[in-house]
C-alpha cells in the first residue's frame, strides 16, 4: 500500500525528468532542428517502400522513356540514365545508410565500452596497457584511409565496407570510456562499494558504466553521421555498395559523370547526405547539453 | 548618525528556472556604517552569497532578477548605475574576497600577472600604471598580508603556493585599492584552523589599519566572534535577527539564532544540541508569512500569515520575530 | 605499546608511504593505538597529518607499508579483495564528501540494497526492500526517499543514506572521516545526536576523525592528535582539553574559535602559529613539528622523540616529557 504509492511517485518522477530534460533540450532551436530532421530521416528510412513513389527504382529496374528527366511532378527529384526515380533512391539511399551506421555502433559500442571499462578499472596494471596500446595503434590510423585498405584487400560489398568502418571506428569508444572509468575509479562511491564486497563485474556495470552513458550517447548520435559519412565515401569509390543498391554515396559518383548538365543526379544524394550528417550532429549537441556529458 | 556606507533596503532576488521562480532574496534589509566591522551569519543556503552578489552586480541578470528593492552605495543605488560609475564603484569602493582562493585565481597565469592587472585596472592615471609602479605596488601589497619573499611569489603560480598563501594574494588583491568597503565571503573555510586564525587575525590587523568598512560572512558562529561590532543572522533569505555582536552570543532572541547557538559544539563539554527540526524551505515555494515558522517551536497563527518586521528590542538589537511584538 | 583488555581494533606500527615522481610521500609513518570495544576514539589533524590515510588503510582501500591492524585478535593487514568477505560486513566506513559517496547515477534504493545483496542479508526481494525501509526510518528520512537520485537531497540527507548504507550490514567498527565538515551546524547536530543513540543501541565502536576539537570534545572518549604521519599525544577526552601537553596541541587549541567568554577561559594561552604547514614529501629531519615549535630545543632537529607515558592513559611524543 505504502509502496504503491512510493512507486507511483517514483514514476511521477521519472515523467518530470524527461518533462525537464526537454524543457532543456528545447533551449536550443538548432537542437529541435537536429530532431526534426533526423525524425524524418528515420521515417523516411523506415518505411521507404511504403512511401516512395516509384518502389521498384530501388533494384534492378530500366525504363528509357524517362530517363534523364529533370525534376518534375511527376519525378520530384529527376530520373537517372536508367530511367530511375531519384527521390525513390534517396530514400532508400537513406534507409541503406542509416542500417549500415546502426549495424557499425551495435558492433563497436559494446565491445569498445567494455574494453574501455575493463582498462580503465585496471588502470596501471598490465591489462590496462594491453588494451590501451592496442587502441593507440588503431587510433593512429586515419579512419577512412584503413576503411580503404581493408576494404581493398576484401572484395568490395557493404559487409566489408561495414567491417572495415568498425575496425577503424571502435578504439574512439575505449579511449573515451577509459577516461571516464579511470577518474570514477578513485571516486568515494566506488570505493564504497568495493570495501563492502561488491564484486566487480557489479562495479564495472552498475556503478560506473551508468555514469559514461550520457557521453556515449552524445557520441552514437555525432558518430552515426560520421560512419555514414565514411560508409558514402567508400562507396564513392566503388568499395562499399555494389549497383544497383541505391547507395548514396554511389549515386553521388555516378551522378558526377553527367554533371553539370544532369546535375540532378548528384545534387540530390549529396543534399541527402548533407541534411543526414547535420541532422545527427545538431541531435547530439543537443543531447549533450541537456545530459551534460563532455562526448567524443 | 551619519549616512551608512552601504544600505541594503528591503532587497528581493527572484531566480527563473524550470518549474517556476526561486524566490530567494525574500526583503533584505542590510546596513553598514563607515568603519564598521558587521557580520553576516547563516547557514548554507540561506542567500548569504547570492547578497553580495547583487551588491557587486554579478547575479546573471537572466535568469536572476530583481523585482523590488534598492542597494544604496554612499547614498546612490548600484542597481540603476550606470556601467562607469558601476566600474568606479569596484575599483575604489568595493572590493570581494571569494570563498575559495583556488577558485578565485586563474590557474594559467602567474600570481604577478593577475595582481598587475589588479594594480592596472584601479589606476586610471597613465603614470600610475607604468610597469615598474605597477610592480611595486604589488610588491608592496603582498608584503602587507605578511607573505614571505614576495618577489618570488610574484613568479609563482597558483598551483604553487599553499592554500593559505593564495587565501593571503585574494585579500591582497581585495586591498590593492584603497576601498572603502570589504566583503569578505568564508575567508578560510576551506583551510585548517592554524592557517584560518593565522588569516583571520591578519584581515583584523589590515582592517584596523586602514579603517575600512567590513562585511564577514560565515556558517559558523564562532569565526564572526571577537572580529565584528555587529551582526546579522540569516535565514532562508531574510534577517532574523540583529544586534551588537556581544549581545548576540549573551541574549540570542530569536528560535533560529537560539537554536544555531545550541547546535554549536562548545568546548566545555556536555553534549551537543538536537539541532533544528526539519531542513530550510524549497525557495520554488517558500511558506508563507514567517520563512522560519514550519520549524520554530514557538510558532504563532500569526506567522503562517504575515512576514514579521523588525521589532527593536533593545539598544542595536532587533528581531524579526511575532514573539518580539509587544516588546518593551 | 598499550593492548587494552577490550580492543577490538589494535594498530601497531603502522606506515603508509606512497611513492611519487615528487618523492616518497609518508602519509603514515609509524601509529600504534587501540580501540576499545563501545567506545569512540578520535583521531584529530590538519591537512597532511594523514589521519584520512589511517581510515583508508584500516578499511582495506590501501595496503599497509608496514605495521599490523588487528581486528578482534586477527590480523587483517591486507587490501579488502584480499580479506575475509565476512569481515566486509563488520567494518564500515561513512567518507567526508556526501557528494561523492553516492553513485549519482543510482536512486537511493539501489545504493542501500547493495549492501544488503553482497551479503545475502535479506532472502528475497521483498524483505530487502523491507529492510531499506527500516533503515531509511532509522536515520529519519521520508521512506519517499527511497527512489531519489542523489542529486534531488541536500547534504545532510546525503550523509545520513551513507550512514544507513554503513548500517545495513550490522556492523561492529565504524570509521567516519569527518562526517560532518561539509554540513551546517544545525545538521551535524542532527547527524551527532543519532551517531551518538546508534552506538549505544547497537554497541557501535568508532574511530571518528575530525579535524574540528569542539566536535570532538563533545564526541570521544579518548583522542589521539597527528602531525605529519605522526601521533603527537594521546589521551582521555577530558584530559587532552584540560591538559594539553604537546606544543602542537596547544597550538592548535588556542586558534579554535569559541563563543562564549567560558569556553575562552578553557583554551590554552594564545600561542600564535608561525609558517604553513609542511607537506609530507618533505618531512623536516628530528622531531617532525620543531619547525613550528615555540618550545623548541636543540635536541629537536637532530632526533625524533617516542611516545612516552606522562600519566595513566596519557602518552606524549615530545622531548619536553622524555626522561
Amino acid at each position: 500500500m505504502q509502496r504503491e504509492s512510493i512507486r507511483k511517485q517514483t514514476l511521477s518522477k521519472k515523467w518530470e525528468d524527461v518533462r525537464r530534460g526537454w524543457y532543456k533540450f528545447s533551449r536550443n532551436p538548432l537542437s529541435i532542428i537536429g530532431l526534426v530532421v533526423v525524425c524524418i530521416i528515420l521515417f523516411v528510412a523506415l518505411f521507404s517502400p511504403y512511401v516512395s513513389p516509384y518502389p521498384e527504382s530501388a533494384g534492378k529496374f530500366i525504363n528509357f522513356y524517362e530517363a534523364s528527366q529533370p525534376p518534375s511532378l511527376t519525378h520530384l527529384c529527376g530520373t537517372d540514365v536508367f530511367g530511375r526515380d531519384i527521390l525513390t533512391r534517396v530514400f532508400f539511399g537513406c534507409r541503406f545508410s542509416l542500417m549500415m551506421g546502426a549495424t557499425v555502433l551495435a558492433l563497436i559500442v559494446p565491445a569498445g565500452v567494455i574494453m574501455g571499462l575493463i582498462a580503465g578499472y585496471y588502470r596501471g596494471r598490465w591489462l590496462d596497457t594491453v588494451i590501451m596500446r592496442i587502441t593507440d595503434v588503431f587510433i593512429a590510423l586515419p579512419p577512412l584511409i584503413l576503411a580503404l585498405a581493408v576494404c581493398s584487400v576484401l572484395t568490395p560489398g557493404i559487409f566489408h565496407a561495414m567491417l572495415a568502418i568498425s575496425i577503424a571506428w571502435w578504439p574512439w569508444y575505449t579511449r573515451m570510456v577509459y577516461g571516464i572509468a579511470s577518474s570514477l575509479k578513485s571516486e568515494f562511491f566506488v570505493q564504497a562499494a568495493e570495501v563492502t564486497g561488491a564484486s566487480r563485474t557489479h562495479i564495472l556495470f552498475r556503478e560506473i558504466l551508468p555514469n559514461c552513458i550520457a557521453p556515449i550517447l552524445t557520441k552514437m548520435s555525432l558518430d552515426m553521421a560520421w560512419i555514414i559519412l565514411i560508409g558514402s565515401s567508400l562507396s564513392f569509390v566503388g568499395l562499399g555498395a555494389q549497383p544497383p543498391t541505391p547507395d548514396l554515396g554511389s549515386m553521388v559518383a555516378d551522378g558526377s559523370k553527367y554533371l553539370p548538365e544532369q546535375w540532378w543526379i548528384s545534387i540530390f544524394p549529396a543534399f541527402a547526405i548533407v541534411l543526414i550528417v547535420l541532422g545527427f550532429n545538431l541531435l547530439g549537441d543537443g543531447i549533450r547539453d541537456t545530459l551534460g556529458a563532455e562526448g567524443g | 548618525m551619519s549616512e551608512p556606507l552601504l544600505e541594503i533596503k528591503d532587497l528581493h532576488v527572484w531566480f527563473k528556472v524550470f518549474g517556476g521562480i526561486l524566490k530567494v532574496l525574500d526583503g533584505v534589509n542590510f546596513t553598514v556604517q563607515p568603519g564598521e566591522k558587521v557580520g553576516l551569519v547563516g547557514e548554507m543556503g540561506c542567500g548569504k552569497t547570492t547578497t553580495m552578489k547583487a551588491v557587486m552586480r554579478l547575479l546573471p541578470m537572466p535568469p536572476a532578477m530583481i523585482p523590488k528593492g534598492e542597494i544604496l552605495f554612499k547614498g546612490k543605488d548600484i542597481l540603476k548605475a550606470r556601467q562607469a560609475e558601476l566600474q568606479q564603484i569596484r575599483r575604489k569602493g568595493i572590493s570581494i574576497i571569494f570563498q575559495d582562493p583556488t577558485a578565485a585565481l586563474n590557474p594559467v597565469f602567474t600570481i604577478g600577472t593577475q595582481l598587475q592587472d589588479a594594480v592596472r585596472f584601479t589606476e586610471s592615471s597613465g603614470e600610475n600604471r607604468a610597469k615598474e609602479n605597477v610592480r611595486t605596488r604589488a610588491i608592496k601589497v603582498l608584503k602587507e598580508v605578511s607573505l614571505p619573499d614576495p618577489e618570488r611569489v610574484l613568479q609563482n603560480y597558483p598551483v604553487q603556493l599553499s592554500g593559505g598563501m593564495r587565501q593571503r594574494v585574494c585579500i591582497s588583491m581585495a586591498l590593492v585599492s584603497t576601498n572603502e568597503l570589504l566583503i569578505a565571503d568564508e575567508p578560510g573555510t576551506s583551510l585548517d584552523v592554524t592557517i584560518r586564525d593565522q588569516i583571520l587575525r591578519l584581515l583584523g590587523e589590515l582592517v584596523e589599519k586602514r579603517d575600512t568598512s567590513v562585511i564577514l560572512i560565515s556558517h559558523a558562529l564562532g569565526a564572526v566572534r571577537g572580529m565584528t561590532d555587529r551582526l546579522y543572522v540569516m535565514y532562508a533569505g531574510f534577517m532574523v535577527e540583529m544586534a551588537r555582536t556581544e549581545d548576540l552570543f549573551a541574549h540570542p532572541l530569536h528560535p533560529y539564532s537560539q537554536g544555531l547557538l545550541a547546535a554549536t559544539p562548545k568546548l566545555t563539554g556536555g553534549g551537543i544540541g538536537e539541532g533544528i527540526d526539519g531542513r530550510i524551505p524549497e525557495y520554488i515555494d517558500p511558506p508563507k508569512g514567517c520563512r522560519f515558522h514550519p520549524r520554530c517551536k514557538d510558532a504563532m497563527p500569526i506567522c503562517k500569515n504575515e512576514k514579521p518586521p523588525f521589532f527593536k528590542v533593545g539598544e542595536g538589537h532587533e528581531v524579526a520575530c511575532f514573539l518580539f511584538q509587544n516588546y518593551r | 605499546m598499550i593492548t587494552l583488555i577490550n580492543s577490538i581494533l589494535t594498530i601497531e606500527q603502522l606506515k603508509k608511504h606512497f611513492f611519487t615522481y615528487q618523492g616518497i610521500v609518508k602519509a603514515v609513518d609509524g601509529i600504534s593505538f587501540s580501540v576499545e570495544e563501545g567506545e569512540t576514539f578520535g583521531l584529530v589533524g590538519e591537512s597532511g597529518s594523514g589521519k584520512s590515510t589511517v581510515a583508508y588503510t584500516v578499511i582495506g582501500m590501501y595496503k599497509p607499508t608496514k605495521g599490523k591492524i588487528v581486528y578482534r585478535g586477527r590480523d587483517i593487514s591486507q587490501e579488502s579483495v584480499k580479506r575475509l568477505h565476512t569481515l566486509k560486513k563488520e567494518i564500515q566506513i561513512v567518507f567526508q564528501d556526501p557528494g561523492t559517496s553516492l553513485n549519482p547515477s543510482r536512486s537511493i534504493k539501489q545504493i542501500l540494497e547493495l549492501p544488503l545483496k553482497i551479503h545475502n542479508i535479506s532472502k528475497n526481494h521483498k524483505s530487502r526492500i523491507d529492510k531499506v525501509i527500516e533503515l531509511l526510518e532509522m536515520v529519519q528520512l521520508p521512506v519517499s526517499y527511497m527512489y531519489k537520485y542523489p542529486s534531488m537531497i541536500g547534504g545532510g540527507e546525503k550523509q545520513m543514506v551513507a550512514i544507513a548504507r554503513a548500517l545495513a550490514t550490522d556492523p561492529s567498527f565504524i570509521l567516519l572521516d569527518e562526517p560532518t565538515s561539509a554540513l551546517d551546524v544545525s545538521v551535524q547536530a542532527k547527524i551527532i545526536g543519532m551517531l551518538i543513540q546508534f552506538q549505544k543501541e547497537f554497541n557501535l565502536s568508532y574511530l571518528f576523525i575530525t579535524h574540528d576539537l569542539s566536535l570532538m570534545r563533545n564526541v570521544a572518549s579518548r583522542v589521539a592528535i597527528m602531525y605529519l604521519g605522526k601521533i603527537c599525544e594521546i589521551a582521555t577526552a577530558s584530559e587532552f582539553f584540560k591538559n594539553p601537553l604537546h606544543p602542537y596541541t596547544q597550538m592548535l587549541l588556542s586558534s579554535i574559535p569559541v563563543i562564549s567568554d567560558e569556553e575562552e577561559s578553557l583554551k590554552p594561552k594564545k600561542i600564535i602559529s608561525k609558517g604553513e604547514i609542511p607537506s609530507p614529501v618533505n618531512v623536516p629531519p628530528g622531531c617532525s613539528f620543531h619547525l613550528r615549535c615555540p618550545k623548541k630545543m636543540d635536541i629537536c632537529s637532530r632526533k625524533d622523540p617516542v611516545m612516552t607515558e606522562v600519566s595513566k592513559g596519557h602518552t606524549v611524543r615530545c622531548h619536553l616529557y622524555t626522561k
